[in-house]
Protein backbone atom coordinates (compact mmCIF):
# COMPACT_ATOMS: atom_id res chain seq x y z
CA UNK A 1 0.00 0.00 0.00
CA UNK A 2 1.64 3.21 -0.81
CA UNK A 3 1.25 6.02 1.85
CA UNK A 4 0.77 9.98 0.86
CA UNK A 5 0.57 12.82 2.64
CA UNK A 6 -0.97 16.27 1.49
CA UNK A 7 0.05 19.32 3.39
CA UNK A 8 -0.48 17.47 7.14
CA UNK A 9 -0.78 19.79 9.79
CA UNK A 10 -1.65 18.67 13.36
CA UNK A 11 -2.11 20.65 16.06
CA UNK A 12 -1.75 19.19 19.60
CA UNK A 13 -4.65 21.42 22.30
CA UNK A 14 -5.53 23.73 19.66
CA UNK A 15 -7.09 27.11 21.13
CA UNK A 16 -5.41 26.35 24.57
CA UNK A 17 -2.34 27.96 26.06
CA UNK A 18 -0.42 25.10 25.60
CA UNK A 19 -1.53 24.88 21.61
CA UNK A 20 1.41 23.10 19.63
CA UNK A 21 2.13 22.62 16.13
CA UNK A 22 3.76 19.26 15.70
CA UNK A 23 3.16 18.63 12.13
CA UNK A 24 3.64 21.28 9.43
CA UNK A 25 2.39 21.44 6.02
CA UNK A 26 3.41 17.56 5.53
CA UNK A 27 4.31 16.52 2.17
CA UNK A 28 5.32 12.79 1.25
CA UNK A 29 4.75 9.72 -1.30
CA UNK A 30 5.96 6.15 -0.25
CA UNK A 31 5.47 3.94 -3.28
CA UNK A 32 3.63 0.67 -2.38
CA UNK A 33 6.57 -1.72 -1.01
CA UNK A 34 9.29 0.62 -0.09
CA UNK A 35 11.08 0.84 3.30
CA UNK A 36 11.59 4.55 4.36
CA UNK A 37 13.57 5.52 7.31
CA UNK A 38 12.22 8.40 9.04
CA UNK A 39 15.31 10.12 11.20
CA UNK A 40 14.99 13.99 13.06
CA UNK A 41 15.42 14.95 16.10
CA UNK A 42 13.57 14.39 19.25
CA UNK A 43 10.51 16.10 18.89
CA UNK A 44 10.30 16.35 15.22
CA UNK A 45 6.96 15.53 14.91
CA UNK A 46 8.34 11.51 13.96
CA UNK A 47 5.61 9.96 16.91
CA UNK A 48 2.90 12.18 15.54
CA UNK A 49 3.33 11.17 11.64
CA UNK A 50 3.02 7.68 12.70
CA UNK A 51 -0.23 7.88 14.63
CA UNK A 52 -1.90 9.16 11.61
CA UNK A 53 -1.13 6.44 10.05
CA UNK A 54 -3.60 3.77 11.40
CA UNK A 55 -6.02 6.97 12.30
CA UNK A 56 -4.59 6.78 15.83
CA UNK A 57 -5.35 10.70 14.82
CA UNK A 58 -6.66 12.69 12.21
CA UNK A 59 -4.84 15.56 10.36
CA UNK A 60 -5.76 19.20 11.52
CA UNK A 61 -5.51 20.00 7.88
CA UNK A 62 -4.57 18.44 4.96
CA UNK A 63 -5.18 14.55 3.74
CA UNK A 64 -3.34 11.68 4.64
CA UNK A 65 -3.71 8.73 1.87
CA UNK A 66 -2.79 4.97 2.83
CA UNK A 67 -4.14 2.31 0.10
CA UNK A 68 -7.57 3.23 -0.58
CA UNK A 69 -7.84 4.90 3.17
CA UNK A 70 -7.83 8.33 3.44
CA UNK A 71 -7.98 10.40 6.60
CA UNK A 72 -9.31 13.95 6.44
CA UNK A 73 -9.63 16.76 8.88
CA UNK A 74 -12.96 16.31 11.32
CA UNK A 75 -14.11 13.21 9.46
CA UNK A 76 -14.35 10.10 11.22
CA UNK A 77 -13.03 7.35 8.89
CA UNK A 78 -15.38 4.77 8.51
CA UNK A 79 -13.08 2.30 7.86
CA UNK A 80 -10.41 2.84 11.51
CA UNK A 81 -10.51 -1.09 12.01
CA UNK A 82 -9.80 -1.75 8.69
CA UNK A 83 -7.27 0.10 8.27
CA UNK A 84 -5.55 -0.66 11.41
CA UNK A 85 -5.71 -4.33 10.26
CA UNK A 86 -3.71 -3.28 7.11
CA UNK A 87 -1.18 -1.01 8.99
CA UNK A 88 0.74 -3.11 11.82
CA UNK A 89 2.48 -0.26 14.45
CA UNK A 90 5.55 -1.31 16.52
CA UNK A 91 5.63 1.31 19.03
CA UNK A 92 8.76 1.96 20.97
CA UNK A 93 9.15 -0.25 23.85
CA UNK A 94 6.32 -2.57 22.63
CA UNK A 95 6.97 -5.05 25.53
CA UNK A 96 4.67 -2.81 27.74
CA UNK A 97 1.57 -3.87 25.70
CA UNK A 98 1.98 -7.45 26.99
CA UNK A 99 -0.63 -8.55 29.29
CA UNK A 100 -1.98 -11.62 28.66
CA UNK A 101 -1.64 -15.36 30.71
CA UNK A 102 0.72 -16.92 28.07
CA UNK A 103 2.86 -15.84 24.97
CA UNK A 104 0.51 -17.67 22.90
CA UNK A 105 -2.82 -16.06 23.73
CA UNK A 106 -0.84 -12.84 23.66
CA UNK A 107 0.53 -13.26 20.13
CA UNK A 108 -3.17 -14.24 19.52
CA UNK A 109 -4.68 -11.58 20.73
CA UNK A 110 -4.33 -8.62 17.20
CA UNK A 111 -5.62 -11.38 14.82
CA UNK A 112 -8.76 -12.20 17.38
CA UNK A 113 -9.93 -8.56 17.54
CA UNK A 114 -10.04 -8.63 13.58
CA UNK A 115 -11.90 -11.66 13.79
CA UNK A 116 -9.40 -14.14 12.69
CA UNK A 117 -10.97 -17.75 12.53
CA UNK A 118 -9.91 -19.70 15.13
CA UNK A 119 -7.65 -22.18 13.08
CA UNK A 120 -5.89 -19.41 10.89
CA UNK A 121 -5.00 -17.54 14.19
CA UNK A 122 -3.08 -20.74 15.92
CA UNK A 123 -1.04 -21.29 11.95
CA UNK A 124 -0.63 -17.38 12.39
CA UNK A 125 0.53 -17.81 16.35
CA UNK A 126 3.20 -20.66 15.33
CA UNK A 127 4.33 -18.84 12.27
CA UNK A 128 4.77 -15.27 13.95
CA UNK A 129 6.78 -16.77 16.76
CA UNK A 130 9.11 -18.92 14.19
CA UNK A 131 10.05 -15.72 12.38
CA UNK A 132 10.78 -13.62 15.55
CA UNK A 133 12.52 -16.74 16.69
CA UNK A 134 10.71 -17.74 19.87
CA UNK A 135 11.00 -21.38 20.91
CA UNK A 136 7.90 -23.07 20.89
CA UNK A 137 8.72 -24.36 24.50
CA UNK A 138 8.00 -20.33 25.19
CA UNK A 139 4.75 -20.04 23.78
CA UNK A 140 2.96 -21.65 27.15
CA UNK A 141 4.94 -19.52 29.34
CA UNK A 142 3.69 -16.01 30.76
CA UNK A 143 4.94 -13.37 28.79
CA UNK A 144 6.23 -11.30 32.13
CA UNK A 145 8.58 -14.73 33.09
CA UNK A 146 10.69 -14.14 29.95
CA UNK A 147 13.98 -11.95 29.43
CA UNK A 148 13.45 -8.08 28.25
CA UNK A 149 14.84 -9.45 24.60
CA UNK A 150 12.17 -12.20 24.22
CA UNK A 151 9.47 -9.70 25.59
CA UNK A 152 10.24 -7.48 22.91
CA UNK A 153 9.90 -10.73 20.25
CA UNK A 154 6.79 -11.49 21.46
CA UNK A 155 5.27 -8.34 21.31
CA UNK A 156 6.78 -7.98 17.53
CA UNK A 157 4.98 -11.10 17.23
CA UNK A 158 1.49 -10.17 18.15
CA UNK A 159 1.80 -7.39 15.36
CA UNK A 160 3.40 -9.93 12.31
CA UNK A 161 0.61 -12.15 13.02
CA UNK A 162 -2.47 -9.56 12.04
CA UNK A 163 -0.10 -9.94 9.20
CA UNK A 164 -0.38 -6.52 8.16
CA UNK A 165 0.67 -4.51 5.03
CA UNK A 166 2.30 -1.57 6.24
CA UNK A 167 4.33 -2.30 8.63
CA UNK A 168 5.71 1.21 11.08
CA UNK A 169 9.02 0.80 13.51
CA UNK A 170 9.43 3.27 16.06
CA UNK A 171 12.31 3.11 17.05
CA UNK A 172 11.95 -1.23 17.61
CA UNK A 173 15.64 -2.21 18.83
CA UNK A 174 15.78 0.87 21.51
CA UNK A 175 17.55 -0.67 24.63
CA UNK A 176 18.28 -4.27 23.53
CA UNK A 177 22.37 -5.38 23.28
CA UNK A 178 23.68 -5.38 19.50
CA UNK A 179 23.39 -8.50 18.64
CA UNK A 180 19.62 -7.93 19.61
CA UNK A 181 19.04 -5.29 17.34
CA UNK A 182 21.14 -6.65 14.41
CA UNK A 183 18.96 -9.92 14.38
CA UNK A 184 15.83 -7.70 14.77
CA UNK A 185 16.21 -5.26 12.19
CA UNK A 186 17.89 -8.65 9.75
CA UNK A 187 14.17 -10.41 10.55
CA UNK A 188 12.50 -6.96 9.82
CA UNK A 189 13.94 -6.57 6.65
CA UNK A 190 13.59 -9.97 5.68
CA UNK A 191 10.25 -10.37 6.04
CA UNK A 192 9.78 -6.75 4.40
CA UNK A 193 11.17 -8.88 1.28
CA UNK A 194 9.34 -11.59 1.96
CA UNK A 195 6.09 -10.15 2.16
CA UNK A 196 6.48 -7.35 -0.20
CA UNK A 197 5.25 -4.65 2.67
CA UNK A 198 5.70 -0.70 2.80
CA UNK A 199 7.93 -0.58 5.65
CA UNK A 200 8.55 2.82 7.83
CA UNK A 201 11.47 2.78 10.06
CA UNK A 202 12.02 5.59 12.64
CA UNK A 203 15.33 5.34 14.01
CA UNK A 204 18.41 7.42 15.52
CA UNK A 205 21.13 5.25 14.17
CA UNK A 206 21.90 6.55 10.89
CA UNK A 207 23.74 2.80 10.16
CA UNK A 208 20.48 1.39 10.12
CA UNK A 209 18.57 4.12 7.88
CA UNK A 210 21.73 3.66 5.49
CA UNK A 211 21.77 -0.35 6.11
CA UNK A 212 17.88 -0.81 5.10
CA UNK A 213 16.02 1.97 3.92
CA UNK A 214 15.65 2.77 0.06
CA UNK A 215 14.43 6.30 0.98
CA UNK A 216 15.35 8.93 3.70
CA UNK A 217 12.84 11.27 5.35
CA UNK A 218 14.17 14.18 7.46
CA UNK A 219 12.11 15.90 9.42
CA UNK A 220 12.52 18.90 11.53
CA UNK A 221 9.85 20.71 13.95
CA UNK A 222 7.41 19.34 12.24
CA UNK A 223 8.41 19.85 8.95
CA UNK A 224 10.06 17.95 5.84
CA UNK A 225 13.65 18.87 6.32
CA UNK A 226 14.83 16.47 3.79
CA UNK A 227 14.31 13.52 1.47
CA UNK A 228 15.99 11.09 -1.30
CA UNK A 229 18.08 7.88 -1.18
CA UNK A 230 19.95 7.64 1.69
CA UNK A 231 23.17 8.23 -0.35
CA UNK A 232 21.48 11.54 -0.99
CA UNK A 233 20.70 12.60 2.45
CA UNK A 234 23.73 11.21 4.36
CA UNK A 235 26.21 13.25 1.05
CA UNK A 236 24.91 16.24 2.79
CA UNK A 237 26.40 16.39 6.00
CA UNK A 238 26.42 19.97 6.93
CA UNK A 239 22.85 20.23 6.38
CA UNK A 240 22.16 17.56 8.60
CA UNK A 241 24.37 18.61 11.49
CA UNK A 242 22.31 22.02 11.17
CA UNK A 243 19.49 19.69 12.69
CA UNK A 244 21.65 17.78 15.36
CA UNK A 245 21.92 14.80 12.69
CA UNK A 246 25.01 13.10 12.13
CA UNK A 247 25.55 10.80 9.00
CA UNK A 248 26.37 7.20 9.04
CA UNK A 249 30.62 6.27 10.26
CA UNK A 250 30.75 5.08 7.24
CA UNK A 251 30.30 8.48 5.49
CA UNK A 252 32.43 10.02 8.17
CA UNK A 253 35.24 7.99 7.68
CA UNK A 254 34.98 8.69 3.87
CA UNK A 255 35.01 12.11 4.03
CA UNK A 256 38.17 11.92 6.53
CA UNK A 257 39.85 9.39 4.18
CA UNK A 258 39.51 11.72 1.40
CA UNK A 259 40.81 14.85 2.72
CA UNK A 260 43.56 12.14 3.83
CA UNK A 261 44.43 11.47 0.56
CA UNK A 262 43.69 14.37 -1.11
CA UNK A 263 41.42 12.54 -3.52
CA UNK A 264 37.17 11.98 -3.12
CA UNK A 265 36.55 8.30 -1.92
CA UNK A 266 32.36 8.48 -2.81
CA UNK A 267 30.03 5.83 -1.08
CA UNK A 268 29.13 3.31 -3.64
CA UNK A 269 27.41 0.85 -1.13
CA UNK A 270 30.35 -0.86 -0.66
CA UNK A 271 31.34 -2.55 2.40
CA UNK A 272 34.71 -2.65 4.71
CA UNK A 273 36.12 -5.01 3.09
CA UNK A 274 35.95 -3.17 -0.40
CA UNK A 275 36.40 0.09 1.45
CA UNK A 276 40.11 -1.45 2.52
CA UNK A 277 41.20 -2.15 -0.97
CA UNK A 278 40.02 1.01 -2.18
CA UNK A 279 42.39 2.43 0.60
CA UNK A 280 44.85 0.41 -0.26
CA UNK A 281 44.98 1.13 -3.85
CA UNK A 282 44.72 4.76 -2.53
CA UNK A 283 47.94 4.18 -0.14
CA UNK A 284 49.66 2.45 -3.16
CA UNK A 285 49.06 5.62 -5.68
CA UNK A 286 50.83 8.21 -2.98
CA UNK A 287 53.94 6.12 -1.87
CA UNK A 288 54.76 5.77 -5.60
CA UNK B 1 -4.94 15.08 27.58
CA UNK B 2 -7.62 16.15 29.50
CA UNK B 3 -7.60 20.07 29.53
CA UNK B 4 -11.01 20.58 30.58
CA UNK B 5 -11.18 19.93 34.32
CA UNK B 6 -8.60 22.71 35.53
CA UNK B 7 -8.70 21.13 39.26
CA UNK B 8 -5.18 20.28 40.12
CA UNK B 9 -3.82 22.75 37.25
CA UNK B 10 -1.30 25.01 38.55
CA UNK B 11 -1.10 28.53 36.63
CA UNK B 12 1.67 30.70 37.23
CA UNK B 13 1.23 34.21 37.47
CA UNK B 14 3.60 34.61 40.51
CA UNK B 15 0.79 37.00 42.10
CA UNK B 16 0.70 37.74 45.51
CA UNK B 17 -1.17 34.72 46.63
CA UNK B 18 0.88 32.24 44.37
CA UNK B 19 3.84 33.81 46.94
CA UNK B 20 1.16 33.49 49.81
CA UNK B 21 2.70 30.86 52.11
CA UNK B 22 0.29 27.53 51.34
CA UNK B 23 -0.90 26.66 55.21
CA UNK B 24 -2.01 30.10 55.35
CA UNK B 25 -4.37 29.81 52.45
CA UNK B 26 -5.17 26.19 53.05
CA UNK B 27 -5.84 27.45 56.39
CA UNK B 28 -8.15 30.23 55.40
CA UNK B 29 -9.61 27.53 53.04
CA UNK B 30 -10.33 24.91 55.87
CA UNK B 31 -12.33 27.90 57.50
CA UNK B 32 -13.87 29.40 54.28
CA UNK B 33 -15.18 26.34 54.13
CA UNK B 34 -17.31 26.06 57.56
CA UNK B 35 -18.02 29.84 57.81
CA UNK B 36 -19.96 29.86 54.53
CA UNK B 37 -22.22 27.93 56.21
CA UNK B 38 -23.42 30.30 58.87
CA UNK B 39 -24.05 33.08 55.92
CA UNK B 40 -27.92 33.10 56.00
CA UNK B 41 -28.79 36.84 54.39
CA UNK B 42 -27.64 39.05 51.61
CA UNK B 43 -24.98 41.06 53.89
CA UNK B 44 -23.29 37.84 54.71
CA UNK B 45 -23.43 36.45 51.83
CA UNK B 46 -22.36 39.38 49.81
CA UNK B 47 -19.36 39.77 52.25
CA UNK B 48 -18.19 35.67 51.48
CA UNK B 49 -19.07 36.49 47.47
CA UNK B 50 -16.60 39.99 47.53
CA UNK B 51 -13.48 37.64 49.72
CA UNK B 52 -13.50 34.87 47.11
CA UNK B 53 -14.26 37.34 43.81
CA UNK B 54 -11.46 39.48 45.32
CA UNK B 55 -8.92 36.59 46.04
CA UNK B 56 -9.90 35.58 42.42
CA UNK B 57 -8.86 38.70 41.01
CA UNK B 58 -5.62 38.75 43.25
CA UNK B 59 -4.62 35.83 41.67
CA UNK B 60 -4.17 37.45 38.00
CA UNK B 61 -5.12 33.95 36.50
CA UNK B 62 -7.06 34.82 33.38
CA UNK B 63 -10.52 35.18 34.11
CA UNK B 64 -11.51 32.99 30.72
CA UNK B 65 -8.97 29.96 32.23
CA UNK B 66 -10.77 29.91 35.24
CA UNK B 67 -14.06 30.20 33.80
CA UNK B 68 -13.44 27.42 31.15
CA UNK B 69 -11.96 25.34 33.67
CA UNK B 70 -15.28 25.28 35.85
CA UNK B 71 -17.06 24.11 32.71
CA UNK B 72 -18.07 20.80 34.12
CA UNK B 73 -18.98 22.16 37.51
CA UNK B 74 -21.53 24.74 36.04
CA UNK B 75 -23.68 21.80 35.00
CA UNK B 76 -23.73 20.85 38.47
CA UNK B 77 -24.46 24.66 40.31
CA UNK B 78 -27.48 24.86 37.17
CA UNK B 79 -28.78 21.19 38.35
CA UNK B 80 -28.55 21.92 41.80
CA UNK B 81 -30.05 24.73 41.10
CA UNK B 82 -33.02 23.62 39.19
CA UNK B 83 -33.63 20.80 41.27
CA UNK B 84 -34.45 22.91 43.64
CA UNK B 85 -36.71 25.07 42.07
CA UNK B 86 -39.09 22.02 41.01
CA UNK B 87 -38.39 20.62 44.46
CA UNK B 88 -38.74 23.06 47.55
CA UNK B 89 -42.31 24.15 48.48
CA UNK B 90 -42.07 27.25 50.56
CA UNK B 91 -43.19 30.50 50.29
CA UNK B 92 -46.01 31.63 47.70
CA UNK B 93 -46.53 30.35 44.45
CA UNK B 94 -45.11 32.78 41.57
CA UNK B 95 -45.90 31.13 38.91
CA UNK B 96 -46.06 28.20 37.14
CA UNK B 97 -43.92 25.92 34.30
CA UNK B 98 -45.28 23.00 32.43
CA UNK B 99 -47.95 23.21 35.07
CA UNK B 100 -45.81 22.99 38.18
CA UNK B 101 -45.93 25.64 40.33
CA UNK B 102 -42.59 27.39 41.64
CA UNK B 103 -42.51 28.51 44.92
CA UNK B 104 -41.04 31.92 45.98
CA UNK B 105 -38.98 29.80 48.67
CA UNK B 106 -37.65 27.59 45.93
CA UNK B 107 -36.25 30.40 43.70
CA UNK B 108 -34.53 31.61 47.12
CA UNK B 109 -33.15 28.41 48.61
CA UNK B 110 -32.18 27.43 45.09
CA UNK B 111 -29.79 30.90 44.47
CA UNK B 112 -28.60 30.57 47.89
CA UNK B 113 -27.42 26.73 47.40
CA UNK B 114 -26.28 27.32 43.68
CA UNK B 115 -23.85 30.65 45.21
CA UNK B 116 -22.69 28.85 48.04
CA UNK B 117 -21.47 25.97 45.83
CA UNK B 118 -19.88 27.80 43.40
CA UNK B 119 -18.44 30.17 45.73
CA UNK B 120 -16.75 26.54 47.59
CA UNK B 121 -15.75 25.38 44.37
CA UNK B 122 -14.08 28.80 43.38
CA UNK B 123 -11.70 29.61 45.97
CA UNK B 124 -11.25 25.40 46.27
CA UNK B 125 -9.77 25.59 42.38
CA UNK B 126 -7.72 28.65 43.61
CA UNK B 127 -5.97 26.75 45.94
CA UNK B 128 -4.50 24.33 43.21
CA UNK B 129 -4.43 27.03 40.31
CA UNK B 130 -1.94 29.37 42.53
CA UNK B 131 -0.32 26.22 44.30
CA UNK B 132 2.75 23.84 43.45
CA UNK B 133 1.72 20.28 44.50
CA UNK B 134 5.01 20.21 46.23
CA UNK B 135 3.68 23.17 48.08
CA UNK B 136 0.79 21.59 49.13
CA UNK B 137 2.52 18.46 50.46
CA UNK B 138 4.44 20.67 52.62
CA UNK B 139 1.46 22.57 53.84
CA UNK B 140 -0.04 19.55 54.99
CA UNK B 141 2.92 17.86 56.24
CA UNK B 142 3.58 21.41 58.63
CA UNK B 143 0.04 21.67 59.03
CA UNK B 144 0.03 18.18 60.53
CA UNK B 145 2.92 18.36 62.29
CA UNK B 146 1.41 18.21 65.79
CA UNK B 147 0.04 14.71 65.12
CA UNK B 148 3.61 13.19 65.53
CA UNK B 149 3.31 13.13 69.09
CA UNK B 150 0.95 10.36 68.73
CA UNK B 151 2.99 8.31 66.60
CA UNK B 152 0.78 10.07 63.15
CA UNK B 153 3.28 8.81 60.25
CA UNK B 154 2.91 12.71 58.98
CA UNK B 155 6.14 12.84 56.84
CA UNK B 156 5.02 9.23 55.03
CA UNK B 157 1.75 10.81 54.34
CA UNK B 158 3.18 13.99 52.87
CA UNK B 159 6.09 11.52 50.92
CA UNK B 160 3.13 9.57 49.73
CA UNK B 161 0.89 12.67 48.38
CA UNK B 162 4.06 13.91 46.44
CA UNK B 163 4.85 10.68 44.97
CA UNK B 164 1.22 10.16 43.79
CA UNK B 165 1.19 13.83 42.41
CA UNK B 166 4.22 13.11 40.69
CA UNK B 167 3.27 10.47 39.10
CA UNK B 168 0.00 11.57 37.82
CA UNK B 169 1.18 13.32 34.49
CA UNK B 170 3.34 10.31 33.89
CA UNK B 171 0.84 8.14 34.36
CA UNK B 172 -1.19 9.44 32.23
CA UNK B 173 1.04 9.28 29.39
CA UNK B 174 1.66 5.76 29.77
CA UNK B 175 -1.97 5.27 29.53
CA UNK B 176 -2.02 7.00 26.38
CA UNK B 177 0.73 4.83 24.94
CA UNK B 178 -1.01 1.91 26.15
CA UNK B 179 -4.26 2.61 24.97
CA UNK B 180 -3.16 3.96 21.08
CA UNK B 181 -0.53 0.13 20.66
CA UNK B 182 -3.90 -1.38 22.03
CA UNK B 183 -6.07 0.40 19.58
CA UNK B 184 -3.71 -0.65 16.86
CA UNK B 185 -3.97 -4.09 17.53
CA UNK B 186 -7.55 -3.68 17.29
CA UNK B 187 -9.33 -2.99 20.37
CA UNK B 188 -11.80 -1.10 20.45
CA UNK B 189 -12.65 1.61 23.66
CA UNK B 190 -15.20 3.96 22.11
CA UNK B 191 -17.70 1.78 20.51
CA UNK B 192 -19.54 -1.88 20.69
CA UNK B 193 -21.47 -3.27 23.40
CA UNK B 194 -21.02 -2.13 26.85
CA UNK B 195 -19.86 -5.53 28.33
CA UNK B 196 -17.07 -5.70 25.42
CA UNK B 197 -16.15 -2.06 26.27
CA UNK B 198 -15.52 -3.21 30.02
CA UNK B 199 -13.59 -6.10 28.68
CA UNK B 200 -11.34 -4.01 26.79
CA UNK B 201 -10.39 -2.76 29.63
CA UNK B 202 -7.75 -5.41 30.70
CA UNK B 203 -5.45 -4.94 28.24
CA UNK B 204 -5.23 -1.56 29.31
CA UNK B 205 -5.23 -2.11 32.97
CA UNK B 206 -2.73 -5.19 32.94
CA UNK B 207 0.61 -3.44 31.65
CA UNK B 208 0.15 0.01 33.37
CA UNK B 209 0.18 -1.71 37.07
CA UNK B 210 2.71 -3.85 35.94
CA UNK B 211 4.52 -0.61 34.54
CA UNK B 212 3.45 1.05 38.24
CA UNK B 213 5.04 -1.33 39.89
CA UNK B 214 7.66 -2.03 38.22
CA UNK B 215 8.37 1.88 38.60
CA UNK B 216 7.91 2.01 42.00
CA UNK B 217 10.10 -0.68 43.01
CA UNK B 218 12.81 1.56 40.84
CA UNK B 219 11.42 4.89 42.64
CA UNK B 220 12.07 2.85 46.00
CA UNK B 221 15.87 1.32 45.02
CA UNK B 222 16.65 4.68 43.64
CA UNK B 223 15.64 6.76 46.95
CA UNK B 224 17.39 4.31 48.91
CA UNK B 225 20.50 4.33 46.92
CA UNK B 226 20.61 8.01 47.76
CA UNK B 227 20.36 7.58 51.47
CA UNK B 228 16.61 8.02 51.65
CA UNK B 229 16.15 6.61 55.80
CA UNK B 230 12.43 8.61 56.11
CA UNK B 231 12.23 11.52 57.77
CA UNK B 232 13.97 11.41 61.16
CA UNK B 233 16.52 14.36 61.51
CA UNK B 234 15.31 15.69 57.65
CA UNK B 235 15.83 19.32 56.72
CA UNK B 236 14.06 21.47 54.18
CA UNK B 237 14.93 22.80 51.16
CA UNK B 238 12.56 25.80 51.44
CA UNK B 239 11.26 25.97 54.66
CA UNK B 240 7.80 28.09 54.88
CA UNK B 241 7.38 31.15 56.56
CA UNK B 242 4.63 33.50 57.34
CA UNK B 243 5.33 37.05 56.23
CA UNK B 244 3.75 40.05 56.22
CA UNK B 245 1.47 39.32 53.05
CA UNK B 246 0.32 36.45 54.84
CA UNK B 247 -0.75 38.01 58.22
CA UNK B 248 -2.20 40.88 55.81
CA UNK B 249 -4.65 37.82 54.07
CA UNK B 250 -5.80 36.43 57.54
CA UNK B 251 -6.26 39.47 58.81
CA UNK B 252 -8.47 40.45 55.71
CA UNK B 253 -10.14 36.82 55.98
CA UNK B 254 -10.74 37.50 59.95
CA UNK B 255 -12.71 40.80 59.24
CA UNK B 256 -14.64 39.38 56.81
CA UNK B 257 -15.91 36.72 58.82
CA UNK B 258 -16.72 38.07 61.76
CA UNK B 259 -18.66 40.91 59.81
CA UNK B 260 -20.58 37.98 58.19
CA UNK B 261 -21.21 36.32 61.61
CA UNK B 262 -22.21 39.53 63.20
CA UNK B 263 -24.64 41.03 60.15
CA UNK B 264 -26.46 37.45 59.86
CA UNK B 265 -30.08 36.74 61.07
CA UNK B 266 -29.76 35.50 64.44
CA UNK B 267 -33.83 35.55 65.12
Amino acid sequence: MDITFEKVDYTYQANSPFEHKALDSMSFHLPSGSFTAIVGHTGSGKSTLIQHLNGLIRPTNGKVRIGDYVLEPKKKPKHAKALREKVGIVFQYPEHQLFEETVEKDIAFGPRNFGVPEQEIQKRVAESARAVGLGEDLLKRSPFELSGGQMRRVAIAGILAVRPRVLVLDEPTAGLDPRGQKEIMDMFYRIHKEQQLTTLLVTHSMEDALAYADHVLVLDKGKKYMEGTPVEVFSQREALQQVQLDVPEMFQFLLKASDQFGKPLAYQGQDVERLAEQLAALAGDRDE
Amino acid sequence: MNNLLIVGQYVPTNSIVHRMDPRVKMLIIFFYVIFIFFANNVISYGLFTLFALGSTILTKVPRRFIAKGLTPVWFLIVFTFILHLFVTREGFVLFHVFGLPIYSGALEQGAVISLRFFLLILLTSLLTLTTTPIEITDAVESLLGPLRRFKFPVHELALMMSISLRFIPTLLQETEKISNAQASRGVDFRTGPFRERVRAVIPLLVPLFVSAFKRAEELAMAMEARGYRGGEGRTKLRELRVVKRDVAALVCFIVITAAALITRDYS
